[in-house]
């Protein structure tokens, strides 16, 4: 018989270090995002309110928690969650897929057909990756840099949105984008709640199922409204 | 039913293997897939040539030993084993790919047969309860609720043939490891060690080199006893659990 000289059992075993417990951390980083994208959608929408109602929005997060919390002081602790969320995101998602190259092994099936998973579920690490691009881009384009490519002003957000959709391709980046979210959450609404043991049954996985679709629908097409409103006029200056 | 077939063959674990061209002629379409590649074997040896090794033992859809991936679905395209699985499920003059499984953890020990022992050394890190053994206690001893029994016997028909790995995208183990954890999880006789159980044997999946899960389903499609996505659910709870108990 051909041994594999490797075969030994684990000694010391620490669930901590498992591919599930990084699964596990994406799941609650990703459950982060998911509740972040939902407020942060709905922010988007007063857009449809007007100039002054977007604007005060903005403001009012700033000014949020005070004077318990200094000025912009929430933002800032959702700014420092969200970063710490997305690094340990990443950094889970990086491993596992590297993890996943080596398990399958040097050998790629001639023929390998898919049956079952579903098309999100394929763009989660590639969808990933797109979002993460966006993510740098979209904080250059509206928070950290602050770049208005029409080279108007920058200082009023709601200006600052609109002249920025006015421009076909960054309508269309965003649109991309909010495509791979909508993907992105398709899956991994339901793929956070396999993970955190929610699916004990063909009803409860039906309904995380469902769930799944429900919020990337309505995120992914909460945000884009707003570019789809000033492209239509809705929304103008 | 005359065929093409297009099988892998690799000499050895470390050799370099390739697909090869054969034709089959006068296959019944009563006959099994394994019936059908021992015709062709016999027609090797006729010519003088090597027949092709492939894994096999029951025959009859219970030990898991007959892996093999047919036009790129784990078993061919029916829900079942490939002893089980009959030629009437393929077309008079159809080119058949036969593959390995493939998988880092499965090394390939010669041809179509690989080595799953990986899947032993997880079970004997936990696959089973301890018991003082001595007079049989009456089947009735320890209740144990319908609904409970029920789902332990349901994921109890894992025959560990591997399928569900050799259709994961990431090569992981989990349904098969999910099997195992909800099945002995579900009875009273499961509850002293459900813990360490599961911190073991999900330690020893890793460490073979199987990969982790993205809940995409392949495995469950090509499961021949129809284990369902939920046992993964029931693993993750568990080594959950067991995180907040400290293992
Ligand atoms: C920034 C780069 C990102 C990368 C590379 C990435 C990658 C991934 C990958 C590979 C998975 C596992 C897929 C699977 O289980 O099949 C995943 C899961 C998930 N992601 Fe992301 N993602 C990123 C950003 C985001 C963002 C921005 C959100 C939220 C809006 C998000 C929400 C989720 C959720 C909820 C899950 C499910 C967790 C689970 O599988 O248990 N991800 N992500
Ligand atoms: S879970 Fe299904 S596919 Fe996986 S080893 Fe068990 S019987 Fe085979
Ligand atoms: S040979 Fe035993 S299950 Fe097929």
């Amino acid at each position: 018989m051909v041994g594999v000289a490797t075969a030994t059992l684990v000694k010391n075993s620490r669930s901590t270090r498992s591919t599930i417990a990084l699964k596990l951390l994406m799941a609650v980083t990703g459950l982060v995002f998911i509740g972040y994208v939902l407020a942060h959608m709905y922010g988007n929408l007063k857009a449809f309110a007007g100039h002054d109602s977007f604007n005060e929005y903005a403001e009012h997060l700033r000014t949020l928690g005070e004077p318990l919390l200094p000025y912009s002081g929430l933002l800032w602790v959702i700014r420092v969650v969200l970063l710490v969320s997305l690094a340990l995101h990443v950094y889970a998602a990086v491993t596992l897929w590297r993890r996943a190259q080596t398990a399958r092994g040097g050998t790629k099936y001639v023929v390998k057909k898919n049956k079952h998973s579903s098309f999100s579920s394929h763009l989660m690490r590639w969808g990933g990756v797109t979002l993460l691009l966006f993510i740098v881009w979209h904080l250059l384009n509206f928070t950290v840099g602050k770049v208005n490519v029409t080279g108007g002003a920058t200082n009023d957000p709601f200006n600052l949105m609109v002249d920025s959709f006015s421009v076909w391709w960054l309508t269309l980046i965003y649109l991309v984008a909010m495509f791979m979210l909508g993907t992105h959450l398709h899956h991994g609404v339901w793929s956070a709640g396999q993970t955190l043991g929610f699916t004990n049954s063909a009803r409860q996985r039906l309904v995380w199922k469902r769930a799944g679709l429900v919020v990337a629908v309505v995120v992914a097409g909460g945000f884009s409204l707003v570019p789809l409103g000033v492209l239509t006029g809705v929304i103008s200056k | 039913m005359k065929l093409t077939l297009k099988i892998w063959r690799q000499a050895g674990p470390q050799a370099e293997g390739g697909i090869r061209t054969y034709d089959v002629d006068e296959i019944s379409e009563d006959m099994s897939f394994l019936e059908m590649l021992d015709v062709l074997n016999e027609q090797l040896i006729n010519d003088d040539e090597e027949p092709i090794v492939f894994d096999h033992d029951c025959r009859e859809g219970i030990c898991g030993s007959c892996d093999l991936m047919i036009n790129g679905e784990a078993h061919g395209p029916e829900v079942t084993t490939t002893c089980q699985l009959h030629m009437r499920s393929f077309r008079d003059g159809e080119t058949i790919t036969v593959e390995p499984w493939r998988a880092a953890a499965f090394p390939i020990i010669k041809d179509l047969m690989v080595d799953r022992s990986a899947f032993d050394r997880i079970i004997a890190r936990g696959g089973f309860v301890s018991v003082n053994t001595g007079a049989a206690p009456d089947a009735h001893a320890t209740p144990v609720p319908k609904e409970n029994a029920d789902r332990a016997f349901d994921v109890a028909t894992c025959i560990g043939c591997g399928a569900c790995v050799a259709a994961c995208p990431n090569g992981s183990a989990s349904l098969f490891l999910g099997a195992k954890i909800t099945h002995l999880g579900e009875l009273p006789q499961g509850q002293a060690e459900r813990d360490t159980r599961v911190a073991s044997m999900v330690a020893q999946h890793d460490h073979e080199g199987f990969g982790g899960c993205t809940n995409i389903g392949e495995c469950t499609s090509a499961c021949p006893k129809g284990i369902p996505l939920d046992v993964i659910s029931q693993l993750n709870k568990d080594l959950r659990t067991a995180i907040r108990h400290g293992h």
